[in-house]
């Protein structure tokens, strides 16, 4: 057993993990308080990269890129909000369906139109382009950053959601949605700004890994499909959920990638166990919200009294 | 005045008739790439030039017009089919070229080769279309999946590379360029990872490289066409194993990548090897004039897929030549088809049993060109004249 490795892909299951709950933690509120399925959430994702990298590239600077593309974010969602998403909360989930699949298209292609499909890189600033080296372990010192910055977001959303009124609000929103109106709450500012913390979220999610993968048109549309998963598996509705949820998830599927090849060739030929072992760990997640939604149906954190 | 107005009607009709054959006689060409997801950008660099082989020819064939198609596969083998389904079916066209992957055309490769229609992959070189399920009617003018890593196999025998550790896309050209690689690599493979491939590819290679650092491997052996390339390279370089790990790539840093790559000040990737059967900077005629233009027209160097699809067009237009437009003739077509009369921007180049070139293939390196573009450039010939493995298997 190579510790040094374990410990690596520890690391790099915890990235992922973070990464994801900057996801889910916006569309588990979505989903749970306005109950609102938004498939295009992973666009906000999209376009807070492509924002924070034309900022970096046009003033060189990577805090003035991450907080004016938080800014960008933030009234691209509030936007979305109040002109399309707020007519359609009395509406059924297929009617969600449509639209949010109809504004990936339109997000998409206006990408397209504006920056082009060639993607954008995203320089570092040589602080962070480095490594650190702790022992004889060797971490690029970006990628500590996420999980630092992932860290920090957790806390700051666990102490809005649990010691402040917002918080209490949401929280009673996602667990019964009618009694916050009847108690005279105005929901269309509660809701308003849910949507566009939910939106800040994905886009800096996005910010955060554009450095790394490049961004790119469709970047949020791939990594949407598991951000649900993580909300089914932690609970709709339960920000405590999805950070759990996003962790056990981001480890599991990083630690299946590393290892499931060599735990394979114990039991069948190297060929075959290279050949399986990439399809089954591209599966492993599903197979665990089959398993949730079989056992837990609610999932493992669900909002207190949620129905 | 009735019969005037009758005389009249009937020359209209008879004029429309005669252009609607005009029409159907002209040359067509159905182009298959990707336009949409992020994979457009090597759709599109394809579709440039095309459209520059277009103008470099006159917009005419064999004395005829052309009428040319272009599809969009969207990076996915079921859209790929349809849209050839509907340019065999309903435009029929004479030809259907393109392909960027591989998957793809082995979707798409029945129904044009079931309707007797010729195909031209201007990239995909899966090993069944080289082997077992070659064809008559199936030509290309890109290599066989397996040439190309065998050529950088081949390489790191040359440079004395004793152990490598090999990550690569899951998909149908992923395995082709590993099985390649290791069919001429003498050393060790230390390791390998196939990561998820298609519309939600893998892109953080985080857990492949700390292995491929764990195992004490000399190098990286990596494949990753388009959008996976750029985050691969800067992956590598960010994961600190430029200097303790050394990275060969094939089909990964090309054109497309390195415009991005020098904005974006990525300057890891400089001096970074790969092997290739064509560079922009080639000298011969045909690439001088494609690449010129080509850079004059778009401010940036064409990529390889340019460079193939660009000598597609050109194939095309050699044969229908030959036969005077006689599209009819197929014998004939598919005879000078095979002959390979063209002059192709990666030099002299010749068909074999299976209709896979036999070409030379090159070490390139990274550069900067004079005015400080980056771009790639020819270090050393590393097979002349190679044919691919599959040819074998194949009964024609």
């Amino acid at each position: 057993m190579d510790w040094n490795l374990l410990i690596t892909q520890l690391m790099n299951g915890l990235q992922l993990g973070l990464l994801l709950f900057l996801l889910a933690s916006g569309l588990t509120l979505i989903f749970g308080i306005m109950d609102f399925i938004n498939l295009s959430h992973g666009s906000f994702y999209m376009v807070g990269a492509y924002f924070c990298g034309t900022l970096v590239v046009t003033t060189g600077s990577f805090v003035i890129g991450i907080v004016g593309g938080l800014i960008g974010v933030f009234i691209v969602g509030a936007l979305i909000e109040l002109v399309i998403a707020r007519k359609l909360y009395r509406s059924d989930h297929l009617d969600h369906v449509l639209v949010t699949f109809g504004l990936i298209l339109i997000f998409d292609t206006l990408v397209h139109m504006i920056w082009g499909s060639a993607g954008m890189a995203i320089p570092l600033p040589p602080v962070l382009d480095g490594q650190i080296t702790m022992g004889s372990i060797v971490l690029p010192t970006y990628r500590v950053l996420i999980i630092a910055a992932g860290l920090l977001v957790a806390a700051l959303l666990y102490v809005l959601v649990s010691k402040t009124r917002l918080g209490m609000l949401i929280r009673a929103g996602a667990s019964n949605r009618t009694m916050v109106e009847a108690l005279g709450v105005n929901i269309n500012r509660l809701f308003l700004i849910v949507f566009a913390l939910g939106a800040t979220l994905a886009g800096l999610a996005g910010m955060l890994i554009a450095p790394i993968t490049e961004a790119s048109i469709g970047m949020g549309n791939d990594i949407i499909i598991t951000a649900f998963v993580v909300v089914i598996v932690g609970g709709i509705g339960s920000v405590k959920g999805a950070f759990y949820a996003s962790l056990l998830l981001g480890l599991m599927d990083t630690l299946s990638r590393s290892y499931l090849d060599d735990l394979m060739k114990l039991v069948m030929s190297g060929d075959a166990a290279e050949t399986a072992a990439p399809a089954i760990s591209a599966m492993l997640i599903y197979i665990l919200m089959a398993a949730i939604l079989a056992f837990k149906p609610q999932g493992l954190f669900p909002p207190a009294g949620a129905k | 005045m009735l019969t005037k107005s009758i005389r009249t009607a009937f020359l209209a009709t008879a004029l429309m008739g005669t252009s609607l054959v005009a029409q159907a006689d002209a040359v067509k060409i159905g182009f298959v790439t990707t336009l949409t997801t992020p994979a457009a950008v090597i759709g599109e660099d394809m579709k440039h030039s095309v459209e520059l082989a277009m103008e470099h020819i006159g917009g005419k064939m064999g004395g005829k017009d052309i009428e040319l198609i272009f599809e969009d596969d969207g990076f996915k083998p079921d859209i790929g089919k349809q849209k050839v389904d509907k340019l065999v079916k309903q435009d029929d066209v004479d030809f259907v070229a393109g392909f960027i992957w591989s998957h793809v055309l082995m979707a798409s490769a029945r129904p044009v080769l079931k309707a007797d229609k010729f195909l031209i992959s201007a990239n995909a070189g899966p090993s069944q279309m080289a082997g077992k399920r070659c064809d008559k009617n199936f030509f290309s003018t890109s290599w066989q999946n397996d040439q190309t890593p065998m050529a950088m196999g081949e390489h790191l025998n040359q440079e004395g590379v004793k152990s490598i550790y090999i990550i690569a896309p899951n998909y149908a050209a992923g395995k082709d360029m590993v099985r390649g690689f290791e069919s001429t690599f003498k050393g060790e493979v230390i390791g390998k990872d196939m990561t998820k491939w298609g519309a939600d590819a893998q892109l953080d290679f985080s857990a492949e490289l700390a292995k491929a650092k764990a195992s004490g491997a000399e190098g990286i052996y990596a494949f990753y066409p388009g959008k996976a390339g750029g985050a691969f390279i800067k992956q590598y370089q960010q994961a600190g194993l430029r200097g303790i790990v050394d990275l060969y790539t094939v089909f990964t840093v090309d054109s497309l990548a390195l415009p991005k790559l020098q904005a974006a000040n990525l300057g890891g990737v400089m001096g970074s090897k790969m092997t290739q059967q064509w560079s922009p900077d080639l000298d011969n005629a045909a690439n001088k004039k494609f690449v010129g233009d080509f850079l004059k027209k778009h401010g940036r160097y064409p990529s390889f897929y340019g460079a193939q699809a660009y000598d597609s067009i050109m194939l095309i237009k050699s044969a229908v030549d030959a036969v005077d437009s006689n599209m009819d003739d197929k014998d004939a077509v598919r005879a000078a088809l095979m002959a390979a009369k063209f002059d192709s921007v990666r030099g002299d180049f010749k068909f074999g049993n299976n209709h896979m070139p036999i070409q030379n293939f090159y070490l390139r390196e990274v550069t900067k060109d004079d005015e400080g573009r980056w771009t790639t450039k020819v270090v050393s010939m590393v097979y002349e004249g190679h044919q691919d493995p599959h040819a074998k298997d194949c009964k024609l």
